[in-house]
Formats: structure tokens, C-alpha cells, sequence
């Protein structure tokens, strides 16, 4: 150790705590900052969108959602139509996605054999690392004419006459509408519902169930009064989860929805969504106004998606309190 | 029908619905994979990898835009995936009980699954307007914000995992909490880490939403990153709803190899993070 200059100020060991103190305060700071950095981007968004749509939102007014005009000629922009399918696909998509989601869980969870359950788990997650755009081209090529040589002219003949549906299931079968956009939606949303019900699923006590099922309860008995009763609130936040994802898809709607600015009852018409809308006519609206409605629709967009979203998030975190009681 | 003979009919109607549901969703994947084996294999070969995108009737392949793909993944992943690991650092070490962790890791979560357009949109907005032009750098931006979100959230659960004797230990011994972190808590964090680096890269190689507005499309060969760059899922829109029959082709041959590329980087993130939760 003779080689350690010893000067009375410094030694070696308090360089080196002085070393170690403005590292810790460097690291401390990189890593704050970027943690920091997910929030600015958070309201960047907000504030970017907004800048972005005022002149638009100034020039419509709260008019801008409740119009279904959408016309580059004469600058008239209204957001109905697009918000008008977006929730119809939505809904249509939570429709089916929804029961499936929970039979898939409840398998996976209850009912599979031990080895099977990570290769299913597996398989039905592969669904969501598909991307968005081979559903959409798929959707083009495959499922649309599927719906509209087999599935559409069957759905008319067997609705045709019954009242509400009738006028609900209506509309020229080329495969190409809202339905089909509805459809497409539930398989890409599954995977995510599905993830979050098996989940909360797991973390019931095996106690609760072993109890139940001692007093003789079959297994769809446990589910309906042990099993949900306790996973209410994450069941609930996976739906809300996955209705916000499908409420934001973009290239699977744009392929399939048909891109037309009306608004009809009958679910095989084509329509459009807000996403959609956005995919197809952004890079090329010429004109401020043009623009400035679109950005607007995308705040429509970003606001109803953060609603849902944090309605989710709020919900799961409830969840994950009550089980860390 | 006794009472006891109805409540077993239900159960066995339910768990049938259940088992019907589950090969529901089962038939989709194995609908999706074979349509696009059977469009997209037989048209696979040495020029798809060689040759660049062709104008309608000419021969041609992706080459250029597979390399803009790599480019615009990677440019999204080296963006995005340091600062989400950094800001996973900070929520599970540094952040500790601290409002403004809670506050990050919520807005973390809604960004997870916010729309990937409206990300192209604020991308636009804030760089592709300020450059003046479209360019592969905003496109890896754009998908940045995509990698973010996900790398964050599995860096904190995985070092959250790191039992805190290990960090006592370390700091007992005098080792400064930034090197306690990155040479300890990182090693032993490891393999999750970069489970969620590959989930990114798998998540946005796919991604188009948010290139809509940003990276564009090049027809030519360009790898400039201040230049609108070719990508395979740009050049898949593109060709799946142009009028021509070889262009349909190509873009199958897109899907299928974006797909499967995406399929192993999954598989393989799976096969990274098992020994670390056996061991």
C-alpha cells in the first residue's frame, strides 16, 4: 500500500466515497429523468393533439361531435360518423370477445389438465403478437369473403322477419362493414381479456374453492359464487382493458370496415372508425382545416381511450390492493 | 328431472361452453398461421431477399424493405429501451413509496395500451412537422414510445423480484447504491430485462399504425434516417390494397415473414426468462 499517496485532505477512501456519492446522484438522476420522461409524453400527447385541433374544435364547437357531415369540399367536419363506429365495433367486438375470453380463462385455470395449460396460455397470447395489419390483410382476403358468401346471406334469410334484429342484421352481404370489422376486433381483443381474467382467477384461494366444493358445489357453482363474486373488480378491469384496445385498432378496422362516411342501422353497411379514418385520409388531407379535423379526431380518440384505460388501470388496481390485504 | 340431476346439466353444459370457447379461439390462430403459410411460402425465394420493391408487372422483392424494418426497429428499440429500463430502475429502486412512482407507473400503464395511432399522431406533430419531412428517424421515435411503456413495466417487475438481502449485503459492504444496482440488481434481473427488450422488439416489428404518418414508405432503396425508408409493413398496406396480382403476392410473403419473425422473437423471449424462474 505504499504506493497511496497519502495527503492528510484525501485519502483514498473518501475520493472514492466522493466517486461513489456523484455516481449515485448521476444514476439517481438518469433514471428520475427518464421515469419522468413517461409523463411528459403522457401530456405531450394531450398538448400536442390540442394545439393540433384548435382550429378545428374553435371553428365546430362542441358541434363537432354531434355532426355526421364530412366534407373536404366544403371544409365541414363532424366527428359522429367515425365516433358512431368506432363504438359499434367495440361493442360488437366486447359482444363475443367477452363470453370467450371468460371460457378460455376458466379452461385454462379450472378445468385443463396440468400439462396442457401453458401451451394453450401460450397459443391464445400468440393471438395478440400477431400484428394488427395481418388481421387486416387477412380480413381483406379471406374472412370477408368467407362472411359474405356463407355467413351474411345466412344471418338475412334467418332474421329477415324477426323485429329488432331484423333491422340490425341488414345491409348488402359483401363482407365488407361494420360487422365484419366487429368480428375481426373480438379475436384480436380476446387474448388480452383472456390474460387478465386468468390472472385474477389464479390468485383465489385454493381454500375458497376446496370449501365450496367439499359442501358439494359443482365446478360451475364454485365459478358463479366463489370464483367471480371475488374477482369482480379484475374481471371487470380486464374488459375495460380490452375495450380499450379495441376501441383504438387501426389497421385490422381499416381493411375491412369499407371507409364510408354514413351512419346506418344495419351492421353489414360499410362505416368507419376514428382510427380508421386517421389511417386512411391523413398523409393526404391538403388544407389546414382538413388536418386540424383530424387531429381533432384523434383527441376524441385519445380522450375516450384514456377514460377507459385509467378506468381499467384503476380497477386492477383495486384488485391487487385487496390481495395484498 | 331432480334438482340434483338439473345443477349437474348446467355444470356440464357450462364446461362444454368452456372447452368451445377455447377451441374458438385456438381455430382463429390456427386459421390466421395456415392462410398465411399457404399464400405466403410458395412465393419465397432468393430475390424476396435480394431484390428491391418493384414497380406493378416487375419483377422484384422486399429487400429494402426488410433492411428499413431492422432500421426502424432498431432505431426504436435503442431509443426506447434504455429509458424504459432506467425508469424501471427508478420505480422499483429509488421510487420506493413515493407518490410520483405510483403517478408514473399509472400513466405507464395507460400508455401500454394506448391507441399506436394516436402515438404516429403526437410523432408527427412534434417532429415529422418541426424536420419539414417524413423520415425513418420519427418512424423509430414513434415506435419508441411503443418499447418505452413495455420494457418499463417488466424491468420493474423483474428487479422488484431481486430480494433486498441481496441489495443489504451489497451495501453493507460500502458499494455505492448506483453500483449495488447496476452490477448487482441488474445481473440478477438479467434474463427478465431482456425477456422485455425481445417483447418490444417482437411488439413494434410489426407495428404500422404509428409509421402511417412518421417513417412513410421509400419505393427506393434509401437507409437514410433523415429520409422517408421502405418498411415491410408500409409495403404490405400498400400492395395488399393496390389492384395487382404480384404485388398481392409480395405482400403475403411480407406477412408471413413478419409473422413468423414475430412468433420466434416470442417463443424465444419465453425460452430467456424460464431457467431465472426455475433457478
Amino acid at each position: 500500500m505504499s504506493d497511496i499517496p497519502a495527503e492528510a485532505g484525501s485519502p483514498l477512501h473518501v475520493v472514492r466515497r466522493r466517486a461513489g456519492a456523484l455516481g449515485d446522484r448521476l444514476f439517481h438522476g438518469i433514471t428520475g429523468l427518464s421515469a419522468i420522461l413517461v409523463l411528459a409524453v403522457i401530456i405531450g400527447i394531450a398538448i400536442s393533439l390540442l394545439i393540433g385541433a384548435w382550429p378545428a374544435l374553435m371553428k365546430f364547437g362542441l358541434g363537432f361531435l354531434t355532426s355526421d357531415s364530412w366534407n373536404p369540399v366544403t371544409n365541414d367536419y363532424g366527428a359522429l360518423v367515425a365516433i358512431y363506429g368506432t363504438l359499434v365495433t367495440s361493442l360488437i367486438a366486447m359482444l363475443i370477445a367477452v363470453p370467450v375470453s371468460f371460457g378460455i380463462a376458466l379452461f385454462v385455470t379450472e378445468l385443463s389438465p396440468r400439462w396442457l395449460r401453458r401451451p394453450i396460455s401460450t397459443a391464445i397470447e400468440l393471438l395478440a403478437a400477431i400484428p394488427s395489419i395481418i388481421y387486416g390483410m387477412w380480413g381483406l382476403f379471406v374472412f370477408a369473403p368467407f362472411m359474405s358468401n356463407y355467413v351474411q346471406p345466412w344471418l338475412l334469410d334467418t332474421f329477415e322477419h324477426v323485429p329488432l334484429l331484423g333491422s340490425l342484421i341488414a345491409g348488402p352481404p359483401i363482407g365488407i362493414g361494420v360487422f365484419t370489422a366487429g368480428l375481426i376486433l373480438a379475436i384480436m381483443v380476446i387474448p388480452f381479456i383472456t390474460a387478465v381474467m386468468r390472472d385474477t382467477f389464479e390468485v383465489v384461494p385454493g381454500v375458497l374453492k376446496e370449501s365450496s366444493y367439499a359442501l358439494g358445489a359443482t365446478t360451475w357453482e364454485v365459478v358463479r359464487s366463489v370464483i367471480l363474486p371475488y374477482t369482480k373488480t379484475g374481471v371487470v378491469g380486464g374488459i375495460m382493458l380490452g375495450l380499450g384496445r379495441a376501441l383504438g385498432e387501426t389497421m385490422a378496422v381499416t381493411f375491412v370496415i369499407g371507409n364510408s362516411h354514413n351512419i346506418n342501422l344495419g351492421l353489414f353497411y360499410p362505416g368507419n372508425s376514428i382510427a380508421a379514418t386517421l389511417a386512411n385520409e391523413f398523409t393526404e388531407a391538403d388544407g389546414q382545416m382538413y388536418t386540424s379535423a383530424l387531429i381533432a379526431l384523434g383527441l376524441v380518440l385519445f380522450v375516450i381511450t384514456l377514460i377507459v384505460l385509467s378506468l381499467a388501470r384503476l380497477l386492477l388496481m383495486r384488485l391487487s390492493a385487496q390481495e395484498g390485504k | 328431472m331432480t334438482r340434483y340431476q338439473k345443477r349437474k346439466l348446467i355444470n356440464r353444459f357450462n364446461m362444454g361452453a368452456s372447452v368451445a370457447t377455447t377451441l374458438f379461439g385456438l381455430f382463429w390462430l390456427v386459421w390466421l398461421l395456415w392462410t398465411l403459410i399457404i399464400n405466403g411460402a410458395g412465393h419465397i425465394d432468393l430475390a424476396v431477399f435480394t431484390q428491391p420493391t418493384p414497380a406493378p408487372g416487375n419483377s422484384g422483392g422486399l429487400s429494402n424493405a426488410i433492411v428499413g424494418s431492422l432500421i426502424v426497429t432498431g432505431v426504436g428499440t435503442l431509443i426506447g429501451a434504455p429509458i424504459g429500463i432506467f425508469a424501471g430502475t427508478y420505480l422499483a429502486e429509488y421510487g420506493r413509496g413515493h407518490k410520483i412512482a405510483s403517478v408514473v407507473r399509472f400513466f405507464n400503464d395507460v400508455l401500454l395500451s394506448a391507441p399506436s395511432i394516436i402515438l404516429g399522431l403526437f410523432v408527427y406533430e412534434i417532429v415529422v412537422v418541426s424536420m419539414g419531412h417524413f423520415s425513418a428517424l420519427a418512424g423509430g421515435i414513434a415506435l419508441s414510445l411503443i418499447v418505452i411503456p413495455l420494457t418499463l413495466r417488466i424491468t420493474e417487475n423483474m428487479m422488484r423480484l431481486v430480494s433486498d438481502q441481496m441489495r443489504e449485503a451489497a451495501a453493507a459492504l460500502g458499494i455505492p447504491r448506483w453500483l449495488v444496482i447496476t452490477r448487482i440488481v441488474y445481473r440478477a434481473a438479467l434474463s427478465g430485462i431482456i425477456t422485455g427488450v425481445i417483447l418490444g422488439i417482437a411488439r413494434i416489428s410489426g407495428e404500422t399504425a404509428p409509421l402511417l404518418f412518421t417513417a412513410l414508405n421509400n419505393q427506393f432503396s434509401s437507409y437514410d434516417l433523415f429520409a422517408p425508408i421502405a418498411n415491410l409493413p408500409m409495403v404490405i398496406f400498400q400492395y395488399a390494397l393496390s389492384p395487382y396480382e404480384d404485388w398481392h403476392h409480395l405482400a403475403w410473403v411480407g406477412a408471413f415473414l413478419i409473422t413468423f419473425a414475430i412468433l420466434a422473437l416470442n417463443i424465444l423471449a419465453r425460452v430467456v426468462l424460464r431457467p431465472s424462474k426455475s433457478g
